[in-house]
């Protein structure tokens, strides 16, 4: 079989914000990484490390006062310097599915669940006239099990969940190759978040041709779901690994991601501790240090992604022979 | 002794979205309450903090009955309560530095004099560095929030805490940090809480009974509609 190309191919992007006064937030800094065809990668990291203005810079929805670097190629697309009109006649919702953090607050308010389906269908497939629009808008909704006695519901007037899969149902519509989940279990009980999770997965496994990008500060939600996780922590991608790894016997090698692992309920329960620094004032070495029980005089100098972790002293990998024994 | 007895309340008296819920936190107790998204758990833990009038039942706070709710119940009973909500951001002025919004209470029941001493202590607990406290919440994450959140409630020294889905929105290190704060001030003050959540493993972990929704109301779970949830301070 031959290696197929990857999705989403993002090589060295960074993002700055300048802020008035001169000031300089890192908010990403020299990601890599790549998405493959029926691959899902799940994105976790504490709040405030940078994680969703990656996700907006993919969508060119970063703001004014931001600058980049790198590429993202979505096929021979570089996302980053693609111009507006080239971004929202044919990547946003075409070969880019957004699955929200908030449904409740991405839906429109005013207008039913039908109605939003109808005019999605509508500009992203060309369907015309009103039987059509119905029955594609009828179809879209149950490719999301969004159950269909409730498509003339207003969003306030439904559950966390159905809100999920009603913009699940939206960000499916365009067919896109590439599904992009910000946070979509936030605030959501475990039941709703295994399913809200399983249902992106079946879309990714469904044809093979997709790929998930999924972004999540829930451990369990990219356990459950991820082929691959890569960690963030202040802005850089430290570690990246497959999932079954990281879950599981050998656990995480950066010391940041034994941290967070370590903090579930039903592990150790314990916090990291202290804060994640400023992204905006940023230590020249490994921005990890002053929280870490490892630290040793090398973690000065910046530690470079090599093979799967950046830091100068991760956890030994464990061999095949050593599970075994 | 905190003590719901039968409770019904709601927003619309013909659909409560809590029928005839009973249930009891003893001092020093930590309970921890599990239910689905909507289920009406969180309107009665705004009944037990005093924020909610229930249509019907009777609140007992150490063998006396709560007669009146929110701002109309009497300071001393009002300010026994310290109340955790799940969205740090709801739950803020966005206008008020950090040091204010921790500091609200203190000067809204006339102990402004005890301000600095306590905002700085109780920032040290919750593990807000002096440089986060000048700032409004649009400047700081939401785990960063929470913690000022958390140090608001625990400002009067409440006997009784009431944590409604606190940890919702925080990843695993700072959902791990907080419920230690928590831990930290009950086993030195005493003081009840009462923990509303979905997530089993994690009251289970943090408290010393869970009881499930289903157990303590008579209604079946799913008759509530999920309300909207509106911003409210202790």
């Amino acid at each position: 079989m031959t290696e197929r190309p990857p999705v989403l191919s993002v090589r060295g992007l960074s993002v700055r914000f300048l802020l008035p006064g001169g000031r300089r937030i890192a908010a990403v800094t020299d990601a890599h990484f790549d998405v493959a065809p029926g691959e899902c990668l799940a994105l976790i990291g504490e709040s405030g490390c940078g994680k969703s203005v990656l996700a907006s810079a993919l969508l060119g929805l970063l703001p004014a006062n931001a600058q980049t670097a790198g590429r993202a190629l979505l096929g021979d697309l570089d996302l980053l310097t693609a111009d507006e009109r080239t971004l929202a006649r044919t990547v946003r919702g075409r070969r880019i599915g957004l699955v929200p953090q908030s449904p409740a607050a991405h839906l429109t308010p005013v207008r039913t669940i039908r109605s939003q389906l109808e005019e999605t269908v509508a500009e992203l497939r060309g369907v015309r006239g009103r039987a059509a629009l119905r029955e594609a808008a009828e179809q879209a909704a149950e490719r999301a099990a969004f159950p269909p006695d409730h498509l003339d519901r207003h969003p306030h007037e439904l559950s966390g969940g159905l809100a999920q899969r009603a913009a699940t149902a939206l960000a499916l519509v365009g067919g896109a190759p590439l599904l992009l989940a910000d946070e979509p279990t936030t605030g959501l009980d475990r039941d709703l978040v295994d399913r809200t999770v399983d249902e992106l997965r079946r879309h990714v496994d469904a044809d093979g041709d997709r790929a998930l990008l999924m972004i999540t500060h829930d451990l369990a939600a990219a356990e459950r779901v991820a082929d691959r996780v890569a960690v963030m922590y202040a802005g850089r991608i430290v570690e990246l690994a497959d999932a079954q790894a990281f879950f599981g016997a050998q656990g995480p090698r950066h010391p940041y991601s034994r941290g967070l692992l370590e903090a579930l309920p039903d592990r150790a329960f314990t916090p990291i501790p202290g804060l994640p620094p400023e992204l905006g004032d940023l230590p020249d070495g490994c921005a990890f240090a002053p929280r870490c029980e490892r630290t040793t005089g090398a973690c000065t100098t910046l530690p470079l992604l090599t093979g799967s972790v950046a830091c100068h002293h991760p956890v030994p990998a464990v061999t095949s022979e050593d599970i075994r024994a | 002794m905190l003590e719901l007895r039968a409770i019904t309340a709601g927003y619309d008296r013909r659909a409560p979205a809590v029928r005839d819920a009973s249930l009891t936190v003893a001092p020093g107790e930590a309970v921890g309450l599990l239910g689905p998204s909507g289920c009406g758990k969180s309107t009665l833990a705004r009944v037990a903090a005093l924020l909610h009038r229930p249509d019907a039942g009777t609140l007992l706070l150490d063998g006396t009955p709560v007669r009146r709710w929110r701002h109309r119940a009497p300071r001393e009973k009002r300010t026994a309560f310290g109340v955790v909500f799940q969205q740090p951001r709801l739950s803020a002025d966005p206008r008020l530095r950090l040091t204010d919004l921790i500091a609200e209470p203190l000067r809204a029941t006339g102990r402004r004099e005890a301000v600095p001493e306590r905002v700085a202590e109780l920032a040290g607990t919750v593990g807000l560095t002096p440089d986060l406290l000048t700032r409004r919440p649009h400047e700081v994450s939401d785990g960063q929030l929470q913690r000022a959140c958390l140090a608001r409630a625990l400002v009067l020294r409440p006997r009784w805490l009431i944590c409604d889905e606190m940890t919702a929105m925080l990843d695993a290190s700072t959902t791990a940090a907080l419920v230690a704060v928590v831990e930290d001030y009950r086993a030195s003050t005493g003081a009840g809480l009462l923990a509303v959540g979905h997530d089993q493993t994690l009251l289970h972990r943090w408290c010393d009974r869970t009881v499930h929704w289903d157990t303590v109301t008579s209604a079946p779970t799913g008759a509530a509609r999920p309300q909207p949830k509106r911003m409210s301070r202790p």
